[in-house]
């Protein structure tokens, strides 16, 4: 056992901090750190800069433009950038389709749409919820009928994030609607701009638009935008979930979180001294910084297990789970630390920032970030769906 | 000992509580993010039922004006998710000329009953948090009156009052109990400066900056530099005001989320039915009587003896921020997606709920005040 990171490992630091002071427009870095809402010309410039890089796929291999990073490598990159305000990757295309279809796709789906994802020529969504299918997502109705060399496309998908950016979604489809739930599921790439394609918004508690209503009616898609084998797209569903659920424990973003809890603690002022000194707020936020301690090491021992390319098995929902509770009491204490400063409301420009509001405490819209933050254990399958999923791991005897 | 309402306080709850039924539901509370911050229809609703005037004494001219009015009146108003500046007006306002106002300044209490003015009190300063003493703006004698400078923060209702209450320092430390005066002053006066914006649970809000404002000994309320222990009480009663509203919109919140777990179906049962969720269900049930209990304590205890009525204030203020952030995070998680959705009901319920932790000292500052009042 080594704890201490080599001098490789640290070069690579000093390498990412260099990229991100070189690279890292400031003003963008300071609309991550208070919280606003990015346009799609924000990620898209952030996305490119990276890839010009070679670091946008830090979990793709090198055959398809990866940075074929170990875990400990893509844990640096992931804390650096958070620290540093970098937006987050937008993962639809990176982190969920790319490896399903490195796994699943055809040499020919590979070669077209892998660069597409890198280039930034393709935004992509993802559409598996419905209005009816939540958790039990296998329920999907949205049908997919074979007509000669297309299939025609009918039925609503729901909850699609940053839909409105994009110009293509993945699909999980019902093509085969005698067989069992599972089985007559297929996963397919729809173009949004196809006639019979609508995005309606849905606005958020928060006052954020960041989710969609996807409506299809009559939609021809091509049947060379099948991934895998017809009807068989639960298993392209389940391995991109894996991946998906991984991403969210986001160990980045709580480093970033509990320091921006500390910097308001430091501003605001209670009982004549710095919240910070406060010695119950303090045990707070000591309590947080002990999980986030051991939750970083835990991703780190569970990430490096699973072979390059790969996500852990039910590992992953483990993850899941601990990382968005953490998550979520960091957002919970950046809300108490704000004190009356988290009351003020800043949508009336629907930009989910807190500009123009009074704010000497530096805390942003802390409030609008924990209620959306509340998605974390709803989305990428509920956390009472994690735990189902850890529970039945366990049945029979132990080892 | 007796736990049942009085006859009239069941008329009134059952009368406002229809009318709000017919009038309004959380749904349609995204529009009190805009100006003036409430719905005006609704407030000379709420004064023609005569819920203002239950909130004020009889030798005020009200039929009411005690700890169990204010928590009848306030958790139906919860309920209906309500976001009107009742506090702000009456208990605050209300509370404050009634208790302090010559017979000029009171006069204003009859049109706060009939629903014709609004009050703010400008008391938080932004170094401040949550520490009643401290006010660090100053109130100045000069030979033609009196000025005042200073900074308020998160005024609530400040652009829709027709009156501000300010508080000033004519004499210690800024965070002194001792030389703390109140001035009543019209809210369009010469030196006030107003930055007005909504609030995350509803209503609006200013941040105001007072700047050589200059007031008559006359605008004085009350005796100068004594205001402290008032402002305590009425923000006593304001708590429980607050624990009492949240109450409500926590039994609602209960209320939709028992309801989707019966009709909401995964996996061809309806979720209800999964123990995982039926039993944090119930979790959330026992925690609304926890918080029901605390409210009848905090509006019992509220004309005790100062120490009594602020243990059970404070009491009351910890609980309701526990249970209801107990109630407002397990009713999104529970309902799942449609839990965070601004057009949903829930959502704006939960916001009001999460955000009374903010107002009057939140979970944690009761806390230690409660432990201060207990070991003193
Ligand atoms: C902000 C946001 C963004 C999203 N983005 C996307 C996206 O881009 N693409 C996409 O496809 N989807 C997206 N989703 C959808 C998300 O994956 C679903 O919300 C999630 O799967 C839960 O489904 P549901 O909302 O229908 O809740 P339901 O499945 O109806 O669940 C309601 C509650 O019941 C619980 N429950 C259900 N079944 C069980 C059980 N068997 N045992 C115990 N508890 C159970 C759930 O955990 C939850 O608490 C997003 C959701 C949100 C909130």
């Amino acid at each position: 056992m080594d704890l201490n990171y080599s001098e490789h490992e640290e070069n690579f630091r000093s390498e990412v901090r260099g990229f991100l002071a070189a690279e890292l427009d400031p003003a963008l870095a300071e609309n991550v750190r208070l919280g606003k809402q990015l346009s799609k010309q924000d990620h898209e410039g952030w996305h490119a800069k990276l890839n010009a890089r070679g670091w946008l796929a830090p979990n793709w291999p090198e055959e398809h433009g990866g940075a074929a990073w170990d875990a400990v490598r893509r844990h640096i990159f992931e804390e650096e950038c958070a620290l540093a305000h970098a937006p987050r990757v937008v993962p639809f295309g990176l982190s969920m389709l790319g490896p399903v279809l490195q796994k699943f796709g055809s040499p020919e789906q590979q070669a077209f749409w892998l660069p597409r994802i890198l280039s930034g020529e393709d935004w992509w969504c993802q559409g598996y919820s419905e209005p009816g299918a939540g958790s039990d997502l296998a329920s999907l109705r949205t049908t997919a009928e074979r007509d000669g060399d297309r299939y025609i496309v009918n039925g609503q998908k729901t909850w699609t994030t940053l839909g409105q950016h994009a110009n293509m979604i993945f699909c999980l489809v019902r093509t085969d609607r005698s067989a069992k739930q599972q089985e007559g599921i297929s996963f397919l790439l729809i173009d949004m701009n196809s006639p019979g394609v609508e995005v309606r918004p849905i606005v958020l508690l928060d006052g954020s638009a960041e989710v969609n209503e996807v409506w299809f009616r009559d939609v021809g898609v091509p049947v060379e935008n099948l991934v895998g084998e017809e009807n068989k797209g639960w298993t392209c569903a389940k391995f991109l979930l894996t991946h998906e659920r991984t991403n969210i424990a986001g160990v980045g973003f709580s480093k970033a979180g509990l320091e921006a809890v500390k910097r308001i603690a430091r501003h605001s002022r209670s009982g004549g001294r710095p919240l910070s000194e406060n010695p119950h707020f303090a045990a707070r936020v000591a309590q947080a910084e002990i999980d986030l301690m051991a939750m970083a090491t835990t991703s780190l021992r569970i990430v490096s297990r699973a072979a390059a390319g790969q996500a852990p098995g039910v590992e992953s929902s483990m993850l899941k789970v601990q990382g968005t509770i953490i998550r979520q009491e960091i957002n919970d204490l950046a809300r108490r630390a704000a004190g009356v400063y988290a009351m003020p409301f800043g949508s009336e420009a629907l930009d989910g920032s807190n500009s123009g509001l009074p704010d000497p405490v530096d805390a942003g819209p802390v409030a609008a970030q924990y209620f959306n933050n509340r998605k974390l254990s709803i989305f990428g399958g509920s956390n009472e769906i994690q735990r189902q999923i850890i529970a039945k791991s366990l049945e029979g005897p132990g080892q | 000992m007796n736990f049942d309402l009085s006859q009239e306080r069941v008329m009134l709850q059952d009368s406002l509580r229809r009318f709000l039924r017919d009038r309004h539901s959380p749904q349609m509370q995204n529009a009190a993010q805009y100006p003036p911050g409430y719905d005006a229809g609704l407030w000379s609703g709420l004064a023609e039922l005569g819920v203002f005037a239950a909130l004020f004494s009889e030798k005020d001219g009200g039929f009411g004006g005690l700890g169990a009015d204010i928590a009848v009146v306030f958790e139906e108003l919860g309920r209906a998710g309500v976001t009107a500046p009742v506090t702000e007006t009456c208990i605050l306002g209300g509370g404050l000329l009634s208790r302090l106002g010559d017979s000029n300044q009171k006069e204003l209490i009859t049109g706060i009953m009939e629903g014709s003015c609004q009050i703010a009190l400008a008391h938080a300063e932004p170094d401040g948090r949550y520490d009643l003493s401290f006010v660090s703006a100053r109130a100045v004698p000069q030979s033609d009156g009196i000025v005042l400078n200073g900074q308020k923060s998160v005024v609530v209702n400040a652009q829709a009052a027709d009156f501000l209450i300010i508080s000033a320092r004519e004499d210690g430390a800024a965070d002194a109990s001792e030389g703390i005066s109140l001035f009543l002053v019209p809210s369009g006066a010469d030196g006030i400066v107003m930055r007005d914006f909504a609030l995350v649970g509803g209503g609006r809000a200013a941040e105001i900056s007072i700047e050589n404002l200059l007031v008559s000994e006359a605008a004085r309320l009350g005796p100068a530099g004594a205001a402290f222990p008032v402002l305590e009480e009425v923000t006593a009663a304001a708590i429980t005001a607050t624990c009492a509203a949240t109450l409500g919109a926590m039994i609602s919140a209960a209320d939709l989320t028992r309801d989707y777990l019966a009709t909401r179906k995964q996996f061809g049962r309806p979720i209800g039915s999964f123990q995982a969720l039926a039993h944090r269900m119930a979790d959330m049930m026992i925690a609304l009587e926890q918080a029901r209990s605390a409210v009848i304590l905090a509006a019992g205890h509220l004309e005790a003896s100062r120490d009594v009525r602020e243990l059970h204030a404070s009491a009351a203020k910890n609980l309701i921020g526990r249970t209801g952030r107990l109630i407002a995070e397990e009713s999104i998680q529970m309902h799942g997606g449609i839990g965070m959705t601004a057009e949903y009901g829930l959502g704006h319920l939960a916001r009001q709920i999460v955000m009374a932790d903010h107002r009057f000292g939140d979970t944690d500052h009761h806390l230690e005040r409660f432990i201060a009042l207990t070991a003193a």
